[in-house]
């Protein structure tokens, strides 16, 4: 009995056996494992070969960087100077340009806003008053009008200001009108599903230009003549319309993922309805589809510069204008990899967040 | 064990009824699971219910807090009548706690958060205090030290007792236990086992779905066999056990102890 004692204890000081391998004996078993994968290994080291250096030539080494647009075009290296030529333009659009503090002060704001997010310390209600002090206060910088700032009208608001805007309120609004359509297609009053149910299926139905276009029309419709809405509130609108209800539909995937045992440990504790999904369905059903709710809010977001169809002058429609310069022309790629990055390090940065949000959240 | 004395002194006048049961039908579609229920439980008696698998005792016992909706006849706990009023509903399931086979914990809160959810959030005590209640019933099943870990870190036994624990939290009037020992290891059983018969010591009125012959006999004061959706037989538990009077208790008896 006591040497069986022993042996349970030392076997606790055991660790599993780290296996060491040689740079060689990955290469062979990761990359030349077979006669396929060798060929694959192959060809891709070639395109590589083919690729790469060109490009890190062409990018780097003969590039320019601060030149006019005649040296560009003497030389055959990427010219970036394009980009800081006309840097205020593809930023701010069509905003007064002495006045571009304005958007600029808004746009850090905002981003502030969100990193402060980033800390689940901070998701407290307070929060919701901060949010709500600081979209006043964006708003305000954007339209002026007040306090002596020079009014701008929305009509001159463009590029990254503009996309941002309708991204991050895009989401923000379309985030909660998912959910409570997802509630509602699961719900047991027949009403109020067949209405979530022919909404989230219209919707889906048919690509965002097309509502974007309709809303021009449609919205007219709601209102008394004469009243104009703004066309970046309809754009807006339609953005969040769309959203919603795509993340109604990944959301109810998660609410289906949770037992019924839950609802009932929920229910018998007496817990009324809002209190039961906003308590322990939800927070559990929400955490469960992080990855795609993140991977439609990315797309959402790329979706944003669909919105130039209604002629708004957001980064990509900035850019474009840009480069209608004959004097820039034929350097649209440059720019275009400007724009691509800007985008790029705003969806990197939502899935990386996400990715650490579900470690965090997992329990 | 509970003296016999202690067991028959459940009063029985009309004004201790916490749960009466009349002519209650139910049917889930075209099945008839529930036939002519009549049943009433006095305050502090304790009821053990069982019968084959699928006979109707889940449902039974589900319908005494609306998990399940009866359509025939009339279910009254604590002076509510069941309908279809959500008021009422929620305020029946208050007082009335609820152990399922599965624990049912909420695998994102910790224990702690598990037990002081319904009193904070139902009851509207203050945190501080439904924490302090939560601890006071954490120490009670033993396993106050686990306070902060999450559900999925603990055994099944340990989820059981913190799921007894969580329904004692909200103070209830009557609890009810589905099979509450039929998903542990047969090492576990014991455990949370002796949580029920220290609760049932202290009075609570229970009704509990379980097979557990040597529980039924110490704690019980009353046994009822059901099948196919009826009551079948009732009885005290020695009587239940030992001379079991209908064929069908006979012989589910027989198949219980092999
Ligand atoms: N939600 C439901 N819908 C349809 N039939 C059900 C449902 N729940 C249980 N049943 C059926 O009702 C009968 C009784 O179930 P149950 O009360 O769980 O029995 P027990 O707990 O005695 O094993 C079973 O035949 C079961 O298949
Ligand atoms: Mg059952």
């Amino acid at each position: 009995m006591d040497k069986l004692k022993n042996n349970i204890i030392q076997s606790d000081g055991l660790k599993a056996p780290v296996i060491r391998i040689g740079a060689l004996q990955w290469i062979r078993s990761n990359l030349f494992n077979g006669v396929f994968n060798s060929i694959l290994t192959i060809v891709t080291l070639l395109l590589l070969y083919k690729v790469v250096p060109p490009f890190i030539k062409w990018a780097f080494i003969d590039s320019f960087w601060f030149s006019t647009a005649k040296e560009c075009s003497a030389g055959d290296g990427a010219c970036w100077s394009i980009i800081p030529a006309n840097i205020r333009f593809i930023i701010f659009g069509f905003y007064p340009h002495e006045l571009h503090w304005r958007p600029l002060l808004a746009m850090i704001m905002m981003v502030g806003l969100i990193l402060y997010c980033k800390n689940r310390d901070h998701w407290k209600k307070s929060l919701i008053y901060i949010w709500i002090a600081g979209l006043i206060i964006m708003g305000l910088l954007m339209k002026g009008g007040l306090f002596g700032l020079t009014s701008v009208d929305s009509d001159q608001w463009g590029g990254l200001p503009l996309t941002l805007m309708l991204s991050v309120f895009g989401m923000v609004a379309a985030y909660p009108l998912g959910i409570v359509l997802a509630l509602g297609r699961r719900s047991k009053m027949p009403a109020v599903k067949t209405v979530c149910i022919i909404y989230i299926e219209l919707i889906r139905g048919v690509p965002l230009i097309s509502l974007l276009f309709m809303s021009a029309i449609l919205f007219p419709l709601f209102f008394p003549q004469g009243v104009t809405i703004n066309k970046i509130i309809r754009a807006q609108a339609a953005i969040i319309m769309f959203t919603a209800a795509y993340i109604a539909e990944v959301v109810r995937g998660g609410l289906q993922a949770i037992t019924r045992g839950q609802y009932e440990a929920a229910e018998s504790l007496g817990l009324n309805y809002a209190q039961k999904m906003r308590l322990v369905i939800l927070p559990q059903a929400l955490k469960i589809v992080i990855p795609p709710t993140v991977g439609i809010l990315i797309s959402a977001f790329k979706d944003t510069s669909l919105v130039v169809i209604i002629a708004l002058y957001e980064i990509l429609k900035t850019t474009r204008t840009a480069l209608a310069d004959p004097a820039w022309m034929g350097f649209s790629p440059e720019a275009y990899i400007f724009v691509a990055l800007i985008y790029f390090v705003c969806c990197y940065t939502m899935s990386n967040y996400s990715r650490r949000l579900e470690k965090e959240l997992h329990s | 064990m509970i003296s016999e004395a202690t067991k028959n002194s459940i009063e029985r006048s009309s004004e201790d009824k916490i749960i009466e049961i009349i002519d209650m039908n139910k049917w889930f579609g075209d099945f008839h699971v529930l036939v002519d229920i009549n049943l009433t439980v006095y305050k502090g008696e304790r009821i053990v219910i069982c019968g084959p698998s699928g006979s109707g005792k889940s449902t039974l016992i589900r319908c005494i807090n609306r998990l399940e909706e009866h359509q025939k006849g009339k279910i009254i706990v604590d002076g509510i009548e069941l309908t279809g009023n959500l008021k009422n509903i929620e305020k029946i399931r208050e007082e009335v706690g609820m152990v399922f086979q599965h624990f049912n914990l909420f695998p994102h809160l910790t224990i702690l958060e598990n037990l002081s959810l319904g009193p904070i959030w139902v009851r509207k005590v203050p945190k501080k205090e439904a924490e302090e209640t939560a601890m006071y019933y954490l120490e009670k099943v033993h396993i106050a030290e686990q306070a902060n870990k999450y559900p999925g870190q603990l055994s099944g036994g340990q989820q059981q007792r913190v799921a007894i624990a969580r329904s004692l939290c909200m103070k209830p009037k009557v609890m009810l236990f589905d099979e509450p020992t039929s998903a542990l290891d047969p090492e576990m059983v014991k455990e949370v086992l002796d949580v029920m018969i220290n609760l049932a010591k202290e009075g609570m009125t229970m009704i509990v779905v379980s097979h557990e012959m040597g529980f039924a006999k110490s704690v019980a004061h009353r046994v009822l066999f059901m099948d196919f959706g009826q009551i079948v037989e009732e009885n005290t538990p020695h009587e239940f056990f030992d001379n079991p009077q209908h064929d069908r208790t006979k012989l589910f008896l027989s198949q219980i102890l092999h």
